[in-house]
């Protein structure tokens, strides 16, 4: 246990060093942008000398260099900074938003996960047969399908045809729990389409790899049912490869679902940090491109983690 | 020809409208039985058994153009979200009524000196912010003097440049002193951005509450995602008969679309010209399709060649079909334009001024005759100016084959469009918002010393002309006035402008507004909640 912890205690050493990396690239990069966010602001309204009254108010006049000091030494102190545009504190615009998309991402994952792993489970014990090729059919056409298209077709039949449930999610804070999961069902479903294959074919290539084991014919000359071999022999040695993909994809929920966002009018963080980009809106940008990499970071850890504790040999090592 | 029998008929059916007993679905199919045509049926829906307004409701409205990181800020004001919103809680000095006059919002009427340098507004004294406080002279002027001075950062400083000082004799009065004469100032109060917000006692304003004397005051929201608003009990002008608004963001098209016809909203703005047709064939929907001032130009350099020679501007505006690109660019969503940059949606049009047609024989001997035979000029565009301005400039470059130009298409990156390649590039494609009034627009963008002389186009005729017309209050001598100009700039300015785009959207059958629409912006001037009502 000793062990884990210890490495837990390192990984995320490393991982505030990876975040402080990923902040340096981030404010460059919005840096070599065209424009600023006074042009960006003032748009097409732009005259020379309310951009440079802007430019002085916000503190652009300042050298790049100065300005990310200034945003490190407030954010290594808890203090993100203010929303160049609005004025609006950082932590208050991210977080009713980063809350939405905690919650599509939980309510999509919990449908996801047990069902890409049952799927993987039935498909890798009836693997070569007409179920096997049609689910893999199936999920395989859904992940190569553009999210923003899934979402129309879903739209169409949920929504329009059928009336079933509503086309936009937008949410209210008055909204009961029952509601929230009517109105926010279709994007996530959305999601769930997109994120199932690849954990269910993950799955069944891990079984289906042990499945040519010698401990694995033992089991089955001993006389065991084939869904008893799968799933107390095969599958715990397959978590490993398995907790890696499921992590993989929990990152990606959090992380990649502008499109959702958008065509579900889903109020969630990608379409604030989008906005944010073409603002120039730098402490923005910046907050949400690290949490993203904290998620990323966080969720790989714990995926090593898992494999660890599932695995008894690197529980044990020698 | 309609009968005693059948207006008889359609008294009483008009009558059953009203009190809401018959559903306009049997209206129009009774009427059609009786021997009228759809048309006119549809009229004497609209007008005779719904134009009496009847409270109640909660008006769900999608709005396109909404970013996370808008403000209530009016010298930031550019999406529509933003301009949406400030039409619903917020005032301004006057307005655009639905029949295109103007008239007044808070202010109730406004005299010139006879030069008018010199604006005196009467304001009304019912007027209250929603926080209950009463508004007065001192709020007026501190809500324009925030877009005055050395230090704003609102975009509508250069409208306001020529504003020398603004005082009040009395509580309800403000007095607006020029530095030249301006006859329009009335019709400039109705920019979107000088709307009214609380005075504070140093005589800046509070535009971060959102307080406002609008219709509607903000009870929650966010922006880029949406907002609540509550009816203003004793809101000074007739109208809000909607309980309650939901504005809602909703950026894309389809998305706009499908809740719209699932009815997860009543209307939205701007839908997708490509379906435009399929979705008026819903019989719950009603698509609007209002010409707007809003336009489309193709600015050239006129003091760079090719651009320096009237006749290659003038083979350049003969060699662009007009008709074909309103057809197939903005699927007969618009109006041609005819170079000028004056709408038929703006006071003082000139009608009938002869119109530009497409003549490539016409264009090859002008440029003959300039010696600049097969010419070929770099056109910037991309696609963010409006959808289509890629197309547009590639369906142009195909016409003007036929005059011997050959036109080469660069597509410019979208990002930082108007800092990199508006003002800059000899050629290239704008997208410019409605302004009220001739005046503004050929004051910022056609006068000749004006920053955003967006062709640097000087002609001496043109730029006296404007000067007289902006100080002229006679309104029939300053319709000759802009008429000339007209013709000016048409046969010598160095803009092309294929056409005004209209506004489109669409609202449910149920959603009933008076028949007559305001083009100044989308959503009937972007007062839609107040102006609309459920039948």
């Amino acid at each position: 246990m000793g062990d884990i912890l210890r490495l837990v205690g390192k990984r995320l050493g490393y991982g505030l060093i990876t975040l402080l990396v990923v902040s340096i690239l981030i404010f460059f990069a919005v840096e070599l942008l065209p424009g600023d966010v006074a042009q960006a602001v003032l748009g097409q309204g732009a005259t020379a000398e309310t951009l440079a009254a802007l430019r002085d108010r916000l503190g652009l006049d300042q050298p790049a260099i100065v300005r990310y000091f200034h945003w490190l030494i407030g954010a290594v102190q808890g203090d993100f900074g203010t929303s160049l545009v609005s004025g609006e504190k950082v932590s208050t615009a991210i977080a009713g938003r980063f809350v939405n998309t905690l919650f599509l991402a939980s309510y999509a994952a919990a449908i996801a996960v047990p069902i890409s792993i049952l799927l993987g489970i039935v498909v890798a014990l009836l693997r070569n047969t007409l179920f096997d090729r049609v689910a893999n059919v199936l999920t395989l056409t859904s992940i190569s399908s553009p999210e923003f298209f899934l979402g129309y077709i879903l739209i169409l039949y949920f929504a329009v045809k059928w009336q079933m449930f509503p086309a936009i999610s937008s949410l209210s804070s008055d909204m009961s729990f029952v509601d929230l999961l009517h109105r926010s069902f279709l994007p996530a479903l959305t999601l769930v389409l997109v994120v199932t294959a690849h954990m269910m074919r993950m799955t069944r290539a891990a079984i289906i790899n042990l499945l040519a084991s010698p401990y694995i014919e033992m089991a089955r000359l001993k006389g065991a049912p084939p869904w008893k071999v799968i799933v107390k022999h095969a599958l715990p040695n397959a978590w490993a490869p398995i907790i890696n993909v499921v992590a993989l994809n929990l990152a990606y929920l959090i992380t990649g679902v502008v499109l959702v966002e958008v065509v579900f009018v889903y109020p969630g963080i990608g379409q604030l940090l989008v906005d944010s980009v073409q603002k120039r809106d730098f402490p923005i940008v910046q907050a949400c491109c690290l949490i993203f990499a904290a998620t990323f970071i966080l969720l790989n850890l714990a995926a090593d983690v898992g494999a660890i504790l599932t695995n008894p040999r690197l529980r044990h090592p020698k | 020809m309609t009968t005693n029998v059948q207006r008889d008929l359609m008294d009483k059916l008009a009558e059953a409208a009203r009190a809401g007993r018959v559903s306009r679905r049997s209206f129009m199919s009774t009427a059609m039985a009786a021997g009228i045509s759809a048309t006119t049926a549809t009229g004497l829906w609209t007008k005779q058994a719904a134009a009496q307004p009847k409270s109640g409701g909660v008006f769900r409205v999608g709005i396109h153009d909404n970013n996370s990181s808008d403000s209530h800020d009016p010298g930031t004001y550019l999406s529509i979200q933003q301009i949406f919103l400030a039409h619903t809680h917020r005032s301004y000095l006057t307005l655009i009524n639905t029949d295109q006059t103007l008239g007044g919002d808070v202010a109730s009427e406004w005299t010139a000196t006879p030069d008018a340098a010199e604006w005196t507004f009467k304001l009304r004294e019912n007027v209250s912010f929603h926080s209950g406080k009463k508004m007065t002279a001192d709020d007026v002027i501190a809500s324009l003097n925030f877009h005055r001075g050395d230090a704003t950062t609102s975009a509508a400083k250069a409208l306001l440049a020529d504003v020398e000082d603004i005082t009040k004799p009395d509580d309800y009065t403000v007095v607006i002193k020029l530095t030249g004469p301006n006859a329009d100032l009335p019709w400039l109060m109705t920019d979107y951005h000088l709307c009214i917000c609380p005075a504070k006692d140093d005589g800046t304003i509070d535009w971060e509450s959102g307080d406002g004397t609008g219709p509607y005051k903000i009870d929650e929201g966010a922006f880029g995602i949406g907002f609540k608003l509550s009816r203003h009990e004793g809101w000074h002008l007739e109208g809000a008969y909607f309980d309650a608004v939901e504005m809602l963001a909703l950026n894309d098209p389809n998305a706009r679309q499908a809740a719209l016809v699932t009815g997860d909203v009543d209307a939205v703005s701007s839908i997708e010209l490509k379906t435009m047709a399929l979705l008026a064939r819903d019989p719950n929907i009603v698509v609007e399709n209002v010409p707007s001032a809003s336009a489309i130009t193709m600015p050239m350099f006129c003091d760079q060649a090719p651009f320096d020679n009237v006749d290659v501007r003038m083979a350049l505006k003969l060699a662009m079909n007009r008709d074909e690109i309103v057809e197939k660019i903005a699927f007969g969503a618009a109006i041609p334009g005819n170079d000028f940059h004056h709408s038929p949606a703006q006071p003082y049009y000139p009608d009938g001024v002869e119109q530009l047609s497409y003549d490539p024989d016409k264009a090859k001997a002008l440029l003959k005759k300039a010696g600049a035979e097969g010419l070929s000029v770099s056109l910037s565009t991309t696609d963010s100016v409006f959808s289509g301005a890629v197309d547009l400039c590639v369906l142009y470059a195909e016409q003007a084959k036929a005059a011997g130009i050959d036109v080469k298409v660069v597509r410019e990156p979208s990002d930082g469009y108007y800092s990199d390649v508006w003002l800059k590039k000899p050629f290239c494609v704008v997208a410019w918002g409605a302004r009220p009034t001739p005046d503004v627009m050929y004051t910022l963008a056609y006068k000749d010393d004006a920053a955003w002389n967006e062709s640097h186009w000087k002609n001496p005729r043109f730029n006296e002309l404007l000067l007289e017309g902006k100080g002229e209050l006679d309104d029939a001598k300053r319709a000759d006035i802009y008429r000339e100009m007209a013709v000016i700039a048409r046969d010598d300015g160095g803009t092309i402008i294929p056409f005004f785009r209209n506004f489109t959207y669409a609202h449910h059958a149920k959603v009933q507004n008076s028949g007559q629409l305001a083009a100044s912006w989308e959503m009937d001037g972007c007062r839609a909640a107040s102006r609309w009502w459920f039948s």
